[in-house]
């Protein structure tokens, strides 16, 4: 019973963490139909400026901890919303070009990260209670998995929050319907782009300097080796769909544990039979209304 | 008589690299409602979507004495040109309320307006725009275009596959939103077009194939015949062009 309750919370934590960064696939995907392949440097990039704030505030203290999470998140927006200005606006429905541009901008930002920070892990230290376990019903449940699925919640209902009650919001959902009639109601949707850019970037960024709490350390490959999954998560889930990226990314992760425990470390590659399946049998996603 | 509203010149248009338009000319009166008609395929709908720049085009469009021909969708729609686009394309997922709220360009001089021409959609307010009646998601799309002070609507075929009575109730909507503001209107439906046109201009094949008062060709049978594939008279039997 403890495993299961292990297995279910650790798979939370995780699914969390896909969320982060599948959040803002979804949104850039749905608004612009843009599949940004650059999305995990933006986790790395808020992985790395998390750490670095952290490094020279000097501490392993909650209020440092807390700050550097803003500082990624800050870092992530920035970045995302200038990679929005200055490459992608000039690329809308040109979509063979905007792979070339993410994937080309994901290899090289790589490339300046390995030239900034070197190709070896990053160690990086935290509050202590991060690195403690705690007594869930017998199970020993690392504490920064409850940080991870606070924080994805708390993502999931400013996204919300967000898409309901502003202005921006109310665009968004409109463009991600009929982008051209949005248009044709007077407004500018580019604007919109580069705000939907910014909050992906933010997720990203916030989800880079909480992954690397997960895993101990931060490295240039971070956002990639995330990126797949988070792609995974936001096809099963429905490309341009919010809840199906949230859905998905708990189920996929959960599913993901249960594989690795109890079939020999088979996670991967049940995952990957999920995506086609659902392709198979559901090619719009979950929630999708498109693929 | 005063400057047109709209002037149109050498207009051509293409979709996916097909040519749609081909050197469209013609002006809009500064008042009342002009029908742009035509046979199926003809160019309408394009000649619309090109004249606020939804689709890609070359020529001269002039609005108000201003080439916009060069601007941006938004820009040009923000200038004071409302769409009501075939097919109403309302947002599913929006509710009435959000749909009208998102086309407010100015915070809505026009809500009294539309509140009284459409209190169904006031009774509907939170109510998904996806699931109203065809009727309903058509009053949504006029009141988006009513909502602000245009200085002219572009309307595409606005009582396409509506009931009978519906139509009658858009075509006075349209009847009491052309005292205000001059319309460029597509319709297939010749008594509508009788009853609210004043000028008429046909397409043919993608160019300009007559000009003229709407009364004048909706009342030469042979000449409806021959511009729109239908008689006239049939039209006025039946309520339909086609």
């Amino acid at each position: 019973m403890s495993t299961v309750i292990l297995l279910i919370i650790t798979g939370l934590g995780l699914g969390a963490l896909y969320f982060l960064v599948a959040s803002g696939l979804s949104l850039i995907y749905g608004l612009m139909g843009v599949l940004n392949f650059a999305h995990g440097s933006f986790l790395t990039l808020g992985a790395f400026a998390g750490w670095e704030f952290a490094r020279r505030m000097g501490g392993g203290s909650w209020l440092t901890f807390f700050a550097s999470l803003v500082v990624g998140a800050v870092v992530g927006a920035v970045v995302a919303a200038a990679t929005e200005f200055l490459l992608i606006r000039r690329l809308y429905e040109r979509h063979i070009e905007q792979v070339l541009v993410t994937v080309g901008l994901a290899l090289a930002s790589v490339a300046l990260f390995d030239g900034i920070w070197g190709t070896d892990p990053i160690y990086v230290t935290g509050p202590a209670w991060l690195t403690q376990t705690s007594d869930i019903l017998g199970a020993r449940v690392p504490n920064d998995r409850f940080v991870l699925i606070i924080a994805a919640v708390f993502v999931l209902l400013a996204i919300v929050a967000f898409l309901k009650f502003t202005r921006y919001g109310l665009i968004i959902r409109a463009g991600v319907e009929n982008r051209s009639m949005v248009t044709a109601l007077g407004i500018d949707v580019r604007r919109a782009f580069t705000v939907v850019f910014a909050i992906g970037g933010a997720a990203a960024g916030l989800g880079g300097v909480l992954a690397s709490h997960y895993f101990g350390y931060v490295s240039p490959q971070l956002g990639g080796s995330l990126l797949i999954f988070a792609f995974i998560v936001t096809v099963i889930g429905g490309l341009g769909s919010l809840a199906g990226a949230a859905m998905a990314s708990v189920i996929v992760a959960i599913l993901q544990q249960f594989a690795n425990f109890f079939l020999g470390g088979t996670g991967d590659l049940v995952v990957v039979l999920l995506l086609a399946a659902v392709l198979l049998i559901r090619p719009t996603g979950l929630r999708g209304s498109k693929a | 008589m005063s400057a047109p509203i709209l002037r149109v010149a050498g207009l051509s248009a293409h979709i996916a690299g097909q040519q749609v338009v081909e050197d469209v000319s013609f002006e809009v009166p500064a008042t009342g409602v002009t029908a742009l008609l035509g046979r199926n395929g003809v160019g309408k709908t394009s000649t619309l979507k090109a004249i606020i720049g939804l689709i890609g085009r070359r020529g001269t469009v002039e609005f108000d004495g201003e080439r916009i021909d060069g601007q941006p969708t938004h820009r040009i729609v923000q200038r004071g040109i409302g769409y009501v686009p075939e097919d109403r394309e309302v947002f599913a997922s929006l509710s009435v309320e959000e749909n009208l709220r998102l086309a407010e360009r100015h915070g809505g001089p026009n809500r009294t307006l539309v509140d009284e021409l459409f209190p169904d959609l006031v009774a509907r307010a939170s109510q998904p725009a996806g699931t109203l009646s065809g009727g309903q998601q058509q009053m949504v799309s006029l009141a988006r275009a009513l909502i602000n002070d245009n200085r002219l609507l572009l309307v595409d075929e606005p009582t396409k596959g509506l009931a009978p009575l519906i139509v009658v109730d858009v075509a006075e909507a349209l009847a009491r939103a052309a005292r205000a503001v001059p319309i460029l209107l597509v319709e297939q439906n010749l008594e509508v077009v009788r009853k609210l046109a004043h000028t008429v201009v046909v397409l043919e094949g993608g160019r300009v194939a007559h000009v003229g008062l709407a009364q004048e060709l909706l009342d030469d049978d042979e000449l409806t015949k021959r511009l729109l594939g239908v008689h006239s008279a049939h039209a006025q039997a039946n309520g339909e062009a086609s």
